[in-house]
């Protein structure tokens, strides 16, 4: 819980310096609001048992309630991050970190603005967070629906297998073209030419300059709205460029993203791995992705009014797993607790004592702890504040009540130092500002 | 077509139904059930096109959090974290739904509220009803016998909801426990220890916590002569004391409950007392009280608790208070409930409770008079003139990677005008202008929104500057 706190609050920062307000919605909506968002992901929605009420259904991620609150409260424009739980009936596989239930962190800009500027912040945000996290080295590809259904258009797919096509396309992460052109021939029925076609675009990425060369395409040149998608891509270059980051951003054909409503640019985090990290099978996919969804308000709008939606969402519990086995293979230990000071005593009838110090102490704002036994060892306190990695001991007896002192003990290097009873706070205070 | 027009003749009766209680202020919550027929008889007649059939809302009772209350309700949160933080406790989650057979059996009457997930094939499911079932689950998990723990998160109840008393069905409860066997009442003092000092932070008014304890309760019944077999409907009638007058209570236990008045008024002796320290020395010399076994214990108890509460420099919030009966079935011991105060109408008189306030209870209750700011964000950077976006984009990237909490708007060529009062209303306090003489400068405008005076900074030394003027320290905005 440490570990994810520290995460939670490092990605919390970000948005916030960045200027997002927080939203929190409720853990399930009518069914019927996220009937028809999903696509093909909708078998794996978890609903509520049918009690005579009103059908429910737990979220499947944090992005459709996001637009039905839009929708409902008529906001036109709201730049906002929600961290919070999702369920999804997939079967986990622990190692790559998909669990049924995970903690999604979204930020999500609505509204009608000029273009590409709040697209470009959420790859800046994207980038901040994985850079302060020490991943690793990692990259972002980058693609645009316009620039896939573009290209399958003038590659001759049948509309109507678009769908289909993409999400084949969306698996050259994890396989090879040669196995995913044997899947759109012999299983989703495309021409061998066709396949091929395809296989030219989806191959490629680069940087700013692949973008020039398509446009230059012949085919793709050709076709209205991978041009669309073009365009807006080489002006979120030259915002990307000015925001320092271009170098990790890759235009990468192949990037197709599973959920339905994404309407322009997509994007997607991943980190790269040393050789030795491949070997111990580190690989969990994407740590980070989004893109933009302009028809989804929409959808929810008595009137069908449109907000256009640009956001991102971070795949914490993948993180956390990474961070959590690298603390592992480090051997580093984490504390479960952020106690300071422990209230100690050698002598036996003396909780009247540490009670009373103890109080002080947290009056004063400090963080102290002692064993709830009325005589407890002192060697059994001390190993306590070892197992528990606390700092500092304070420790109380007879002969240090006669003299108007307290003991104040370092675990770690194990000197104690006589401090006067009225100096204690201060003294503390000043140990714990300077660690 | 009879049916069609009987049809259409219910949704005529229907939406005079609506409109009426509208008239008449009926509750939301009613309106709303009222306006959900109606659409449905109406999506019977038939699908509009490009109509949705479907009323935008979130499920009867849940709601959003606005940017708004999540501001509140972390300021609210922080205080309360860092208190238990200050004690030494240590963090948990648990998931939101467990097995069902986890749930089954712990809840008696209540467990007709559970949110039960459809049978999908896998496990069965249930939402989980509070967060204690799911601690002790952890605990015999993970074979734990020692734990200082809190946990907090919204648990669900398919309950009533009277969501203008603050009553919902999916609601934050913060729980802060102690597991372990330990010397008596060190534990249970660091827990109103706590309740005291997270009150006191919030600043919400005087508190008063009132402190009983179970077994003085079951041994005063029984000394009066209440049979065993209605303890637990005359301890509900007692706990009515704080909303009702004792002549109401005691109607109730001998007119609906069949004691008889002799009896009613013994236990009317004891409930109406409360007080410090001195009134447990008091029941301890009680003739009849101290000759039951199980009240001793309670008293002894409670005489050892207020010593460690005077100890801890609290014992004047606490409030030895007999009618206090709450929760009875869960507990075997001291047991302890927060109420604010409202100050008495007339001087001399005792102050009101007005509700308790228990830890992870209601937090909108709160009204914060101050402007509550729904985002941090320090400084905003604008352009006085056109064909600036460049310059204003390399200038905030600075600030981000500078830690700083920065902002522009998405507008190639905003009027400064606009920028400045976006400043005003979102409450951010400094805005760095760039201009184009500045630019050639080598300065950029910084500008206090609240003085509205400008100074201007050389590039290279702005981050500096901003972090002087931001420092918690020393605020000079």
């Amino acid at each position: 819980m440490v570990v994810r706190e520290k995460i939670l609050d490092m990605v919390v920062g970000c948005f916030k310096r960045h200027g997002a307000k927080r939203l929190d919605t409720p853990a399930f909506e009518l069914k019927e609001m996220l009937t028809e968002k999903y696509g093909e992901d909708s078998g794996l929605i978890y609903d509520l048992k049918d009690q005579g009420g009103e059908l429910l259904s737990l979220r499947y991620d944090l992005t459709v309630p996001f637009a039905r609150y839009l929708a409902m409260n008529k906001v036109k424009k709201m730049k906002r991050y929600h961290v919070g739980k999702v369920w999804r009936r997939e079967s986990p596989t622990i190692v790559q970190g998909r669990y049924r239930e995970f903690c999604q962190c979204d930020f999500d800009i609505a509204g009608q603005f000029d273009p590409m500027i709040p697209d470009a912040e959420c790859l800046k945000i994207m980038c901040e967070i994985l850079s302060g996290l020490q991943l690793g080295d990692f990259i972002i590809k980058v693609n645009d629906r316009r620039i896939l259904d573009g290209m399958f258009a003038v590659c001759g797919v049948p509309e109507s297998k678009f769908h289909a096509i993409c999400s084949s396309i969306d698996k050259l992460d994890k396989i090879s073209w040669k196995d995913v052109r044997h899947e759109i021939v012999a299983k989703k029925g495309l021409a061998p030419e066709v396949a091929d076609r395809i296989g030219d675009y989806v191959q490629c990425h680069g940087g700013v300059s692949l973008i020039e060369q398509m446009f230059q395409d012949p085919r793709l040149s050709q076709n209205k709205q991978a041009l669309d998608g073009l365009g807006d891509l080489r002006l979120l270059f030259e915002y990307l460029t000015l925001f320092g980051i271009a170098e990790k951003i890759s235009f990468d054909l192949s990037l197709a993203r599973g959920l339905d409503y994404y309407t322009g640019v997509i994007y997607e985090a991943v980190l790269l791995q040393t050789p030795a990290q491949a070997q111990e099978s580190f690989n969990v996919g994407s740590v980070a992705a989004g893109g933009r969804y302009d028809k989804l308000v929409g959808m929810f709008d008595p009137k069908g009014h449109k907000v256009p939606c640009v956001g991102l969402s971070i795949g914490v519990e993948r993180i956390f797993s990474i961070v959590e086995q690298r603390m592992k293979t480090f051997g580093q230990k984490i504390r479960t607790t952020e106690t300071q000071v422990f209230v100690a005593t050698p002598q036996k009838n003396f909780i009247h004592e540490r009670l009373k110090l103890i109080a002080e102490l947290w009056d004063a704002g400090i963080k102290a702890e002692l064993l709830y036994k009325n005589n407890p060892k002192l060697l059994t306190q001390l190993h306590y504040c070892e197992d528990m990695g606390i700092p500092l001991v304070v420790i109380i007896g007879e002969q240090e009540m006669k003299e108007g002192i307290i003991k104040l003990r370092s675990v770690a290097s194990r000197e104690e130092v006589a401090i006067k009873r009225e100096n204690l706070v201060a003294e503390i205070q000043k140990r714990l500002s300077e660690s | 077509m009879a049916e069609r027009a009987a049809l259409e003749e219910l949704v005529r009766l229907q939406g005079e139904r609506v409109r009426g209680l509208k008239q008449q202020k009926a509750s939301a919550e009613q309106i709303e059930e009222e306006v959900a027929k109606l659409l449905k008889l109406k999506a019977q007649l038939g699908p509009d096109e490009g109509k949705q059939k479907f009323v935008l809302k979130t499920p009867k009772g849940t709601r959003d959090y606005s940017p708004r209350q999540m501001a509140i309700r972390e300021k609210v949160f922080d205080v309360i974290i860092s208190c238990f933080k200050r004690h030494g406790a240590e963090v948990i989650d648990t998931p939101v739904f467990e097995l069902k057979e986890t749930l089954t059996g712990k809840y008696g009457e209540d467990s007709k509220l559970i949110y039960d997930l459809k049978d999908q094939g896998g496990e069965l499911l249930s939402l989980r009803y509070d967060l204690t079932v799911p601690f002790a689950r952890y605990l015999a998990m993970n074979k734990l016998t020692n734990i200082k723990r809190y946990h907090i998160a919204k648990v669900y109840r398919r309950d009533n909801p009277a969501m203008t008393r603050g009553r919902y069905r999916e609601f934050y409860q913060c729980d802060f426990d102690i597991a372990g066997q330990f010397d008596p009442m060190i534990p249970d003092a660091e827990c109103l220890k706590i309740m005291c000092e997270i009150l006191s932070s919030l600043q919400i008014g005087d508190f008063l916590v009132k402190v009983n304890d179970r077994r003085i309760l079951d041994g005063m019944f029984a000394i009066c002569g209440v049979p065993d077999s209605k303890f637990r409907t005359i301890c509900s009638s007692v706990d009515k004391l704080d909303k009702v007058s004792w002549e109401e209570v005691k109607n109730e236990m001998v007119g609906e409950k069949g004691l008889t008045p002799e009896v009613a008024d013994h236990i009317g002796d004891y409930v109406q007392q409360h007080g410090g320290v001195s009134l447990v020395e008091q029941l301890l010399q009680d003739p009849k009280l101290s000759q039951n076994k199980q009240a001793l214990e309670g008293l002894e108890d409670l005489k050892l608790l207020f010593e460690y509460l005077t100890l801890f420099g609290i014992a004047d919030k606490i409030s030895f208070d007999l009618s206090l009966a709450r929760g009875l079935d869960y507990y075997t011991g001291v047991i302890y409930e927060a109420v604010l105060l409202q100050t008495p109408v007339r001087p001399g008189e005792e102050p009101l409770g007005v509700g308790s306030v228990a830890a992870g209870g209601r937090y909108d209750g709160l009204a914060l008079e101050e402007k509550v700011r729904t985002t941090e964000t320090q400084v905003l950077v604008a352009s006085a003139q056109k064909r600036l976006l460049e310059e204003r984009l390399k200038l905030v990237s600075e600030l981000w990677d500078a830690g700083i909490k920065a902002e522009l708007l998405y507008k190639k060529n905003p009027k400064l005008l606009n920028q400045l009062q976006y400043c005003e209303e979102a409450g951010i306090p400094l805005v760095a202008i760039i201009g184009e003489q500045e630019l050639k400068d080598g300065v950029i405008k910084l500008r206090s929104v609240a003085s509205r005076e400008e100074v201007d900074v050389r590039r290279e030394d702005l981050v500096e500057e901003i972090k002087r003027r931001t420092s918690p320290a020393l605020c000079i905005c």
